[in-house]
């Protein structure tokens, strides 16, 4: 029993990843932290692009589960856990029951590289970013499994087009990330990394976040890699493989209750993946705005208040449609409901101001912050585009991202090794 | 004129034969896209046949929708036949109603009083322009674009809310009767259609921020679903579909009826017969249209809103053939009569099912997302279909 807790307790003086430390017991604390949080995050995305494209689109969006439709999401899973699970009569059977499980598998598994802070995250691996490309392409397979297994046309057309678009993106975004990863050998020591939290931590070091690296070169990157991203994860405008209106559903067309919830579940959970790529190699990962620039232990104060004023502030726009809920008898449990919620958010917020929460969860605040800011460009996109036809989706992907993509490897490396570049001609002139 | 028989592409069965022979090449792919399907506007059917992606040639199937109206006609009187010309193009009611009170009325020999044809003008024109913007609506969602949708629908609502208060309905109407209307405008009627109007103008340039130089709305409709103007007469192509191919050919201005000759507005017309063109052509439409509204309200005449009209109706025997500018081309009536109170036999030129005839020209060696994008542009209603 005390080597246990002498076990769990050694961990705790370490500044690396349980993964890296090799401590079994936070390793396997922290993986369930992740689901849980990625879960409830899926959750509470679905609740909130609900809300969001609603309001964009003159509408309401839920309102009768729970206050402003709160619990909608809940009622939702446990309204597809309920359903029958129907298995096309024609199907695959063997096929048709895994895909969903792969593709939900390659869509978590990702989590396990990525940093919420220097020493939150399950592991480091010093490859974490191929790693991370590499699982999440697999859910290619999973998509193509399920539109063959369903032995139906419209899902085998979507399968056939999500293949194209994802593999096809993938050559983008890997010579966006490539550059990255020659942004941090820029070092002393000319060492580059492919560790997510080495990537973030040579942004710390050298004193500015890769997005405005030889500006414009990074921003170029990050550009390629927003679009790339977006056909990766099969969204709008580049969501042809479910085109509703052409495929009804595209790839899950034949697929219901829980499996069909599995596949949504993926899809959230892709998103969420891929914009942490985004917001490790370009946006800083963890680190706080404007970290050089505005330096100093009263700054250090300031953006460390930051999550507790969030929170706060969403608890106070809680309590502002707490006061606006109709008056009538009928309202007083959502009334009471939504005061509580506005509480918690609000007591959430107080407790961030206790010195040492604010200090551990900063860097996760600024993470998840950051995240959040592309969920709600995925949903901005879904609610202003019209969808992109097969044939100019490809268009974009070979003819445009992959030659500035080229273009931009080039650059960089050139602008990177400039120096030594110049040493070169002056010494091949002076001899 | 064309032949339509020289129209078509080469045979599918000759293309189908020439790729079989190939090595590597796939069977074609037969896809039956309907009756329930998100994007074929109701219960059209269409058999897609394709190679991968793309179309080789397609058959539409129709006939779910069909309730037999011109049958129903020839066991009513013309006065109960009226409401049942609403059901044909549901999403057009008012201007259906015109179409056949009018052709009623020529056989009869009457003619609405001057105030019933102003009246009647200002619902035609505004049902245009609900037409127009539930056809904006379906037609961005089909290419994707879901937030149209529900700006469009916002402002039909204040349409729809001028009819309901006018007669009490909001979708089938029954607005006119034959020999003028049965409703005196309500009052505040002028006042609400002037308040719409002025409402209304931001709000279509609105749908245009959001469409007209998007690049990706251009991409998927610029050269999709090409038709052009020899095709579209050959075929019996009319309405902004006939415009957008470069057809001057409006039967407001070409065969003037209510009282069209009044009004100063323009005839947009498009030149490559494209889907843009389409929508260009739909959306300087709308806002002739307003033109038309704001000169109508600004004139109505005093006076009855009823013709003299015999309370049993027996025109006399002869035939009438009666067509006006639908929204979605021209509707026309053929009506034989008699002598007796029903109608001997009654024969509607539906706009719909004409211009559907053109989807299989206008989708050969496109993709199936352009045959999506091509039903809606082309704006057909099923219920005026199949009747």
């Amino acid at each position: 029993m005390g080597a246990l807790l002498q076990y769990i307790q050694s961990y705790l003086s370490s500044d690396k990843t349980p993964g890296a430390a090799g401590n079994f017991f936070w390793a396997t604390v922290y993986i369930l932290l992740v689901f849980l949080g990625l879960s409830v995050a899926v959750i509470a995305m679905n609740w909130l692009e609900r809300k969001i494209l609603a309001h964009m689109q003159v509408r309401l969006g839920p309102m009768r589960v729970g206050p402003h439709g709160l619990l909608q999401p809940i009622a939702d899973a446990i309204k597809l856990l309920l359903k029958e699970d129907i298995m096309p009569a024609e199907a695959d059977g063997l096929v048709f029951w895994t895909a969903p499980l792969i593709v939900v598998l390659a869509a978590f598994t990702v989590f396990v590289v990525v940093p919420f802070g220097p020493a939150h995250a399950i592991t480091d691996m010093n490859i974490g970013i191929l790693f991370m490309l590499g699982v999440s392409s697999l859910s290619v397979l999973g998509i193509v499994m399920a539109g063959w297994a369903s032995n139906s046309h419209y899902p085998l057309m979507g399968a056939l087009r999500s293949s194209a678009q994802m593999v096809s993106y993938e050559v983008a975004m890997g010579l966006a990330v490539v550059s990255v990863i020659i942004m941090t050998s820029l070092n002393d020591q000319g060492t580059g990394t492919l560790s997510m939290i080495g990537i973030v931590q040579s942004q710390m070091a050298q004193g500015e976040w890769f997005v405005f690296k030889f500006f414009p070169l990074g921003l170029i990157g990050f550009a390629i890699f927003a679009i790339a991203m977006v056909a990766e994860t099969n969204r709008a405008p580049f969501d042809l493989p479910e085109a509703e209106s052409e495929l009804t559903a595209g790839f899950h067309t034949e697929y219901s209750g829980f499996r069909w919830s599995l596949f949504f579940l993926a899809e959230y959970s892709a998103m969420i993946a891929v914009s942490s790529i985004a917001v490790t190699l370009w946006l800083g990962g963890w680190l706080r705005p404007f970290p050089n620039w505005l330096h100093g232990a009263t700054w250090d104060l300031i953006f460390s208040l930051v999550p507790g004023i969030t929170f706060l502030l969403l608890g106070a726009i809680t309590f502002f449609n707490v006061v606006r809920m109709p008056k009538h008898p009928l309202f007083k449990i959502q009334t009471i409901g939504l005061a509580g919620f506005g509480a918690v958010l609000g007591l959430i917020g107080l407790l961030l101001f206790l010195p040492p929460v604010r200090d551990r969860v900063g860097d996760i605040f600024w993470f998840s912050a950051k995240v959040a800011g592309f969920m709600y460009l995925y949903i901005w996109y879904r609610g202003t585009f019209p969808r992109y036809r097969f044939d100019q989706l490809m268009k974009v992907g070979w003819k445009v991202l992959l030659p500035t993509g080229l273009g931009l490897l080039i650059l960089t490396a050139g602008v990177g090794m400039r120096t030594e570049i110049w040493k070169a001609i002056q010494g091949a002139t002076q001899r | 004129m064309t032949d339509p028989k020289t129209l078509s592409p080469p045979s599918l069965e000759t293309h189908v034969a020439a790729h079989d022979k190939t090595f590597l090449d796939a069977n074609e792919l037969v896809i039956n896209m309907g009756p329930q399907h998100p994007a074929t506007h109701g219960v059209l059917r269409v058999i897609l046949r394709l190679d991968g992606e793309k179309v080789l040639g397609l058959e539409c199937v129709i006939g779910y929708l069909h309730r037999g109206v011109e049958k129903i006609a020839e066991n009513r009187t013309y006065t109960m036949f009226n409401p049942y010309v609403d059901r044909m193009d549901y999403v057009a009611a008012v201007s259906n109603g015109l179409g056949y009170c009018e052709a009623v009325e020529k056989l009869l020999s009457v003619e609405a009083p001057p105030r019933a044809q102003y009246i009647r003008v200002i619902l035609t024109e505004l049902n245009r322009i609900a037409s127009h913007q539930l056809w904006l609506g379906t037609h961005a969602l089909d290419i994707g674009a879901i937030t149209p949708l529900f700006y469009t629908f916002r402002d039909r609502e204040e349409i729809l809310k001028i009819f309901e208060k006018y007669c009490g309905a909001r979708l089938t109407t029954h607005a006119f009767r034959i020999g003028g209307l049965q409703y005196e405008a309500y009052d505040g009627f002028e006042k609400d259609v002037k308040d719409f109007v002025k409402f209304v103008r931001p709000k279509i340039d609105e749908y245009e921020e959001l469409l007209t130089t998007n690049r990706i709305w251009v991409e998927r409709t610029k050269k999709v679903g090409v038709i052009s103007s020899k095709d579209c007469i050959a075929l019996g192509v009319t309405g902004p579909v006939l415009r957008a191919s470069g057809v001057k050919w409006d039967i407001r201005k070409a065969l003037p009826y209510a009282n069209y000759k009044n009004f100063d507005f323009e005839i947009p017309t498009g030149q490559n017969g494209d889907t843009y063109d389409r929508y260009i052509v739909r959306m300087i439409e709308m806002r002739q249209s307003l033109r038309i509204i704001e000169q109508a309200v600004g004139g109505i005449p005093e006076g009855p809103v009823m013709a003299k009209v015999p309370k049993v109706m027996k025109p006399p025997v002869g035939e009438v053939y009666h067509s006006i500018e639908a929204p979605k081309g021209e509707l026309g009536y053929f009506i034989v009569s008699d002598g007796s109170t029903q109608p001997y036999r009654i024969r509607v030129r539906p706009p719909s099912f004409v211009n559907l005839q053109a989807l299989d020209l206008m989708c050969r060696g496109q993709l199936v997302a352009d045959v999506i994008a091509v039903i809606g542009t082309l704006d057909i209603v099923l219920g005026e279909v199949d009747r």
